[in-house]
């Protein structure tokens, strides 16, 4: 909802909350439902409230635990019967400057002093974090802790021994530290978003004593907005893509009329410097991981001069695709989609031209577009969207964009071959199919929560639920990564069956859409029909939950050798294969070589 | 200055069918917190935060917590409110 999408009016949203959340709620768009508990240090209806409007136009319907004023601490610490049943999927702890307890109250503290309180004040938190994680197992949020407004010993506070924004800063780094040493615990970095926003409009010590509210009713869309982009990001509704207009986006000026030394790019002038820093803004997009795509109305060889400008720091090789014709925009980046195998939805648009903008939008409601009027504007949308959140950072987030070159001089090589299977066994593949790793638990989570496509169950788990599964008996567990002579494609599938007697029912099967016709999924079936007669497991029953996006597996089962068992009205599916007769079906990828190797040096 | 009362209560009246999603609603001096089924605490703060936003002027502590009915409200509008 174009509303809902950042830059949004604040003022609007709280006006007409009511007409929008009827809107979302009776809207058709699949939704997922997760349950969420906010801890307040001050009032936070006024929170869930703004968050839910965020979430439901991100297809996450929450359902809300809200502590009574300021009970954060008691219903973190010792309970309260009403959380326990509520079962959060993620708890959010709004807190704010004015629940510090330590905070230092004279410039006459002595450093030792200040140094006691801090690591007081932090085990508060800490110890309630633990507590958290311990009972319910889910990801936490917590705000950082932003500075207060007035300063009676001037700048002198921020870096003075008793400084109380000292003291808040340094708080806040050790909370970092924390978070970066704890899985499933993430910061809401209030202290940014109070200084974006304005310390004079986040404070409003009147609204604080009227209606204990700790962020001001004027910043609390904005507030809000952050808490979501969190939620979002961890439960997979990441965008993945920015596809990139050029004349005027990328440079100043029209490549195809002005010629190579006619854009502006690169120091000599005002403008030409400010697009430079806009592609080193992208680059670092690139570099955790988002896929860049060209989308201009242009010959390819015009596109390709822009981009090798000396002073460009985006080359041609920096995109994952280039686009560069005379077809409408919009069916460029379907047609980007498709050979990224991606839905548009994980496309972000971004162009000068408020008409492409448009077009897009309402050809591709489901495309983000980003418009603007210099590229410092562009850079801050991109920025606060909240498209690309990061709440993890696997080692393939930061390989990607290599990954999918490689991919391209796959597409390449498999021109020169006259039998498709020649083209993969050509490719020398070679696969690591075991049991889940704590090293690789993270990967296996991320990949599980974003995969659409080819994804039999689309079963969610967070952090915490993929480690229990990883520990129990009951389950039988296989990730696989693929590499071939063009590169690793790391982790691209999961398999998950919990064990029934002498069944196994499969509850989760994902595969990256990356290495889709690979025979990869051979290769783990294999596998899992091994593991299983180990087990002494005689029968696999598989499920296939539709969704709209899991289309393409929907008859994956019985290609695999699987018999339908049951179809349900509404799409579903269950398949059941005996192990006994099972024979196995890969026969281009070498599995677990590695592994061989060292059983067989072993034996030795 | 002072506004005129009834373009006060046309506009607080749109404001009062966005808060609470009804265009139904009509408003008169009379009109309190009892009269409006959704108007609870949370609303309340609302509903002050978008009549402020409409007309360009903060309330003061005492006049939120002293305002009896939607005719005192329009008292302080008519006073201090931006047309």
């Amino acid at each position: 909802m174009k509303e809902l999408s950042y830059p949004f009016d604040g003022k609007y949203l709280r006006r007409n909350r009511r007409k929008l959340r009827n809107a979302l709620l009776s809207g058709t768009n699949q939704r997922i439902r997760k349950k969420i508990a906010v801890l307040g240090g001050s009032t936070a209806d006024d929170v869930d409230l703004m968050l839910e409007l965020f979430l439901l136009d991100a297809g996450i319907e929450p359902e809300f635990y809200v502590s009574e004023y300021n009970k954060f601490y008691e219903d973190a610490m010792f309970g309260n019967p009403e959380l326990d049943s509520f079962k959060p999927d993620i708890i959010y702890i709004h807190t704010t400057c004015r629940n510090l307890t330590m905070v230092p109250e004279s410039l006459s503290e002595s450093p030792e002093t200040v140094q006691n309180k801090l690591t007081e004040q932090f085990e508060v938190f800490k110890q309630m974090w633990i507590k958290l994680m311990q009972k319910f197992s889910c990801p936490i949020i917590q705000n950082n802790f932003e500075i207060p407004l007035c300063r009676p010993s001037g700048s002198y506070d921020g870096w003075g021994d008793a400084g109380k924004s000292a003291f808040i800063n340094r708080l806040n780094v050790m909370m970092s530290d924390y978070a970066r040493h704890n899985n499933g615990f993430y910061i809401n970095d209030i202290n940014y978003l109070s200084a974006a926003v304005g310390l004079k409009k986040w404070h409003n010590s009147e609204e604080w004593y009227l209606y204990k509210y700790a962020v001001s009713l004027e910043a609390c869309p904005d507030l809000a907005f952050s808490v979501a982009n969190i939620v979002k990001s961890v439960f997979g509704k990441n965008k993945k893509v920015i596809a990139l207009d050029l004349d005027n986006t990328l440079w100043g000026g029209v490549i195809g009329d002005d010629g190579q030394e006619g854009i502006e790019l690169g120091e000599e002038t005002a403008v030409g410097e400010s697009f430079r820093d806009f592609q080193r803004y992208l680059r670092e997009y690139r570099s955790f991981g988002v896929l860049l795509t060209v989308c201009s109305k242009n010959d390819e060889e015009n596109a390709v001069l822009g981009l090798n400008h000396p002073e460009s720091q985006l080359k041609p090789v920096d995109f994952t695709l280039i686009k560069a014709n005379w077809n409408s925009k919009d069916r460029n980046i379907e047609e980007s989609a498709d050979e990224l195998n991606l839905l548009p939805e994980s496309f972000v648009f971004v162009d000068d031209n408020p008409a492409e903008c448009a077009i897009v939008s309402a050809q591709l409601p489901e495309v983000q577009t980003v418009n603007f009027q210099n590229v410092s504007e562009a850079m801050y949308k991109l920025s606060r969207s909240g498209f690309f959140e990061v709440t993890s950072l696997s080692a393939d987030d930061l390989k990607r964009t290599e990954m999918y070159a490689a991919n391209a001089r796959r597409a390449a090589q498999r021109k020169s071959f006259e039998s498709y299977s020649d083209y993969l066994l050509s490719l020398e593949m070679e696969a690591v199919i075991e049991d889940f790793r704590p090293v690789c638990l993270q990967r296996i989570t991320q990949l599980t929560n974003k995969s659409n496509q080819f994804n039999l169950t689309t079963k969610r788990y967070t952090q915490q639920e993929m480690e229990e599964v990883s520990a129990s008996s009951e389950h039988i567990r296989l990730y696989g990564r693929l590499a071939d002579k063009f590169g690793d494609n790391g982790i691209v599938s999961v398999v998950i069956g919990c064990k029934k007697g002498r069944e196994l029912h499969i509850e989760l099967w994902l595969m990256s859409c990356r290495v889709l016709k690979r025979d990869m999924e051979l290769a783990m079936l294999d596998e899992l029909v091994r593991c299983c007669r180990e087990a002494g497991i005689d029968r696999i029953i598989g499920y296939y939950y539709k969704t709209p996006k899991n289309s393409m597996v929907a008859e994956l089962f019985g290609t695999l050798g699987f018999a339908l068992t049951e179809k349900k009205e509404n799409g579903d599916s269950v398949w059941c294969l005996e192990t006994a007769g099972y024979i196995n079906q890969n026969k281009v990828i070498e599995v677990n070589k590695e592994r061989e190797k060292n059983y067989g040096n072993e034996q030795k | 200055m002072a506004m005129n009362r009834n373009d006060i209560i046309k506009r607080l009246t749109e404001v009062f069918r966005d808060v609470f999603d009804d265009s139904s609603i009509v408003i008169t001096d009379k009109t309190t917190s009892a009269d409006i089924e959704d108007w609870d605490s949370i609303e309340h703060i609302n509903l002050i935060g978008a009549v402020e936003d409409e007309f360009g002027l903060r309330f003061k502590m005492k006049e939120v917590s002293g305002m009896k009915n939607v005719g005192e409200m329009i008292d302080i509008i008519s006073e201090r409110g931006k047309r």
